[in-house]
């Protein structure tokens, strides 16, 4: 079918939205709090892979201007995703703080267990 | 029973997504609208203009520093969130 | 407790990926790279000593002033070069007609490139030494000393 054709051509973009898919599920399953921030990462990387796909010319070369090249990638969505991954790297390390004030609090790094424990406490 | 529910609805979404994906430009094609416009004045002027022939460093430090200066206040303000997270509001000697 | 595997390890692949580091940041405006990736190398290498010498001699250890002048260094030098633009006459951060911009393709060209690139690197080497101490010491304890 048609469909199916065109899903195999942007096979890239079909891969990055698999991996969004499999970074939502771990972070929505899993009770640990360090995997819920994992399934975070995976999702910002699949979103990386989604935006440099879109910069892709059949042909090109890499943006680095030398003799002899007919037709370059395109180099704009690459410098796009710098300034993200530098956000992700922050965002990442700001939430393994507030795990480490999460687990001097109370004593453990289950979700459902600290949901209760402040139930308890607050009763 | 929670992660049937969390399954099905993913799937739901991920068929959503992938459905969205098939309606884009094809992979590759040199006439999608992403490469119109600011591309080739990117690649035609910048080694004229900058003196540098890495593309992508002429762009995020000539023709677009101040947003790379913005990243880099938020490389410092992560920093000072994490410190201010694990170290603040103690009275120190 | 010393480790005498780490030690040998560390000492032919300290200098190693810090000379790799300085080869991609010197070279950001010829080849793929440019100063993050360059920063979070040397900014490896800067952990790895710290975890190689962490339980030795406290002559070793990296203290917490140096990451600090590291990043604050790196964003003197990014601040700076963009006054220069307003001192000259021009707006903030040019390039153009303010610093030698050479010809394409050697290494002493294009201006405020390789002086900002270098800038970027010292600045996020210091961040993710910075952070890596931090999260490794683990902050004050509840009733207030570390």
């Amino acid at each position: 079918m048609d469909i199916i054709e065109r899903l195999w051509a942007n096979i890239y973009y079909l891969a990055s939205v698999i991996l969004f898919i499999i970074g939502f599920h771990t972070m929505l399953t899993h009770n640990n709090l360090l995997k819920k921030i994992m399934g975070m990462n995976i999702m910002d990387t699949s979103l990386f892979l989604f935006f440099v796909a879109i910069g892709y010319i059949r042909g090109g070369q890499a943006p680095i201007l030398r003799e002899g090249v007919v037709q370059y990638v395109n180099p704009v969505p690459s410098a796009l995703i710098l300034t993200g991954i530098v956000i992700s790297v922050s965002f990442t390390a700001f939430a393994l703080a507030l795990v480490v004030l999460l687990h001097r609090q109370y004593g453990t790094i289950d979700a459902d267990k600290i949901i209760a424990l402040r139930s308890k406490r607050h009763a | 029973m929670r992660k049937a529910i969390t399954v099905v609805i993913l799937l739901g979404i991920g068929v959503l997504f992938m459905l969205m994906v098939a309606e884009m430009p094809l992979y590759g094609d040199p006439n999608a609208p992403a490469h119109q416009g600011i591309m080739q004045k990117y690649i035609a002027d910048s080694a004229r203009d900058t003196g540098a022939i890495n593309t992508i460093a002429a762009i995020i430090i000539d023709y677009r520093a101040y947003d790379t200066l913005g990243e880099a206040t938020v490389l410092f303000v992560a920093v000072v969130a994490v410190t201010a997270a694990l170290y603040g509001g103690y009275e120190h000697a | 407790m010393h480790d005498m595997i780490l030690e040998m390890l560390g000492r032919v692949l300290i200098p190693a990926t810090q000379l790799f580091g300085a080869y991609i940041l010197f070279h950001g405006h010829l080849s793929p790279g440019g100063g993050f990736s360059g920063g979070t190398i040397i900014g490896a290498s800067f952990i790895f000593y710290s975890l190689v010498y962490r339980f030795t001699a406290k002559k070793h250890r990296l203290k917490h002033e140096t990451s600090l002048l590291f990043e604050v260094g790196g964003a003197l030098i990014y601040v700076g070069a963009g006054l220069v633009g307003i001192l000259a006459g021009r707006h903030f951060l040019t390039n153009q007609g303010v610093f030698p911009i050479g010809e394409p393709g050697r290494l002493w060209s294009s201006g405020m490139i390789l002086l900002v690139t270098l800038g970027i690197g010292a600045k996020v080497a210091g961040t993710v030494f910075k952070l890596f101490q931090e999260l490794l010491e683990g902050g004050a304890e509840p009733d207030g000393h570390h």
